[in-house]
């Protein structure tokens, strides 16, 4: 029914689902976020690179269709499961510990903030091998090095497949520093977290 | 370019980051051992790749026989992002629901502190000047750098970020146009002395000095996510002494004080702005 070898889905083995694109990379998680399984257990974060400026309307257009609550956190709010957070305007979003988030004002990294990068190397930091990450379709080379550091902790790297991106550099930069544990277009990568 | 920490293979290890942390505060007296780990150590990463220094021992040993090689540490290892009028709701949150508390007073205290290279202490006295209260108004900066403070004390910015600094001035509903308030110099813009001439600037460390003087008004934008838990109550408890009763605090857009002990001495006068006013003693 899922389509996919139950030796091959890594059950209870995560603790967290980290998710990177670029703006463009909005419908696709949007769609996912519709079809979640709303039992879905683990916490989901987010970093889409997004307008510096735009303080508003992101969340609000993420939470139309999404199952569960899509929250911004605020410095050191506690990680939770059953929501989704994404990364606010204009500050990296940083996993502090395995409780909480942090946030950073500090220079751009690849000439983002947020940067996947920061919230995918942090995560590595703390969760390890308990972490899956996922890079969606974006148009530059942030989150290559966030998967490297991913996969030499031990976690899980998907991503989306190149003939279903709007934008290849981000997955195709991610495909070169990381070999993936897979590759998939966005609906067989959400069929893959709700089966864990 | 300042380098990024992508593609820096090194590890940092918690217990190098504590040997760091350790010999800095001996030598120095400065402590960054409760800063948060996850943004400290992306800095620490940062300042080895700048200067090519391959191991946290090399790092050190120059830190600690370099007192001006540590000035540019303290210098790199701080953030120092700062713009004019970042977060223009904020400022017009101000206006709204600070400015007419003050105004009912005949002198009242400022604190900027964290101030960086003073772009908010010159937007604030922008804003209090058009509201008519600027003279009323005695302001210290703060900062734990002191280049920084150099050069906040002049007054002068570069000129590449004056379009983005015009347009969050005109974001905050203002009286004026920004360019009544500065003169183009050498590429710099150069705002007029009155602005900051009553302005204290002192150094100061959030994480060791104490309180110096009681306030109306703190800012404190975008200090607290540099700091871990136990820090950030240690400075909330040096906010909350600083305040007079009814005072107001100001915290950065995605700072709240809802996890810190003393929650419930303030009370919250904007939820979106960060706006915060001390009821309890």
């Amino acid at each position: 029914m899922h389509g996919f070898d139950e030796a091959n889905i890594k059950k209870n083995k995560f603790e967290i689902v980290v998710i990177g694109g670029s703006a463009g990379s909005f419908p696709v998680v949007s769609r996912m976020l519709e079809k979640l399984n709303p039992a879905f257990k683990l916490p989901i974060v987010m970093c889409l690179h997004r307008l510096k400026d735009k303080r508003e309307g992101f969340k609000e257009a993420l939470e139309i269709k999404s199952v569960l609550p899509v929250v911004e956190p605020n410095d050191k709010d506690l990680i939770e499961p059953g929501k989704v957070f994404i990364a606010p305007a204009n500050y990296h979003l940083l996993i502090e510990t395995k409780e909480r988030f942090g946030l950073a004002t500090t220079e751009l990294i690849q000439y983002s903030r947020p940067s996947i990068d920061v919230l995918f190397d942090s995560c590595a930091d703390v969760f390890m091998d308990k972490a899956l990450s996922i890079v969606l379709s974006g148009a530059n080379k942030d989150g290559a090095f966030g998967v490297k550091r991913i996969k030499k902790k031990g976690g899980f790297v998907m991503v989306q497949d190149l003939e279903e991106c709007s934008m290849t550099t981000m997955p195709e930069a991610a495909i070169n520093a990381a070999k993936p544990d897979m590759i998939l277009p966005s609906m067989k990568i959400l069929e893959y977290l709700n089966c864990l | 370019m300042f380098p990024s920490y992508n593609d820096f293979e090194t590890e940092i290890e918690p217990e190098e980051l504590r040997k760091l942390t350790d010999a800095v505060l001996t030598k120095y007296g400065y402590d960054f051992g409760n800063y948060a780990q996850s943004s400290f150590k992306r800095r620490v990463i940062v300042v080895l790749r700048k200067h090519g220094i391959k191991s946290m021992d090399v790092l050190i040993q120059k830190i600690i026989h370099d007192p001006i090689f540590f000035e540019q540490f303290i210098h790199d290892i701080t953030v120092n992002t700062t713009e004019m009028f970042r977060d223009p709701t904020f400022f017009k949150a101000l206006k709204t629901l600070v400015f007419p508390v003050l105004n009912t007073r005949s002198e009242f205290n400022i604190w900027h502190s964290a101030c960086s290279t003073g772009e908010e202490v010159v937007s604030l006295a922008i804003l209090l000047k058009e509201e008519n209260l600027l003279h009323r108004a005695k302001v210290y900066a703060t900062d734990i750098n002191h280049s920084v403070l150099k050069k906040a004390e002049s007054g002068r910015f570069p000129l590449r970020n004056l379009d983005l600094y015009t347009q969050n001035y005109n974001n905050t509903d203002p009286k004026g146009k920004l360019s009544d308030y500065y003169k183009i110099v050498d590429n710099e813009i150069v705002f007029h002395r009155e602005l900051i001439e009553h302005v204290r600037f002192k150094h100061h460390d959030l994480a060791v000095d104490h309180q110096f003087f009681k306030f109306d008004l703190i800012l404190c934008r975008n200090v607290m996510i540099y700091f871990n838990q136990k820090l950030q109550n240690r400075v909330f408890e040096l906010l909350h002494a600083s305040l007079f009763l009814n005072g107001f605090l100001a915290l950065g857009a995605k700072e709240s004080l809802i996890w810190c002990k003393i929650a419930d001495k303030f009370e919250s006068v904007s939820d979106h702005e960060k706006i915060y006013k001390k009821v309890k003693l």
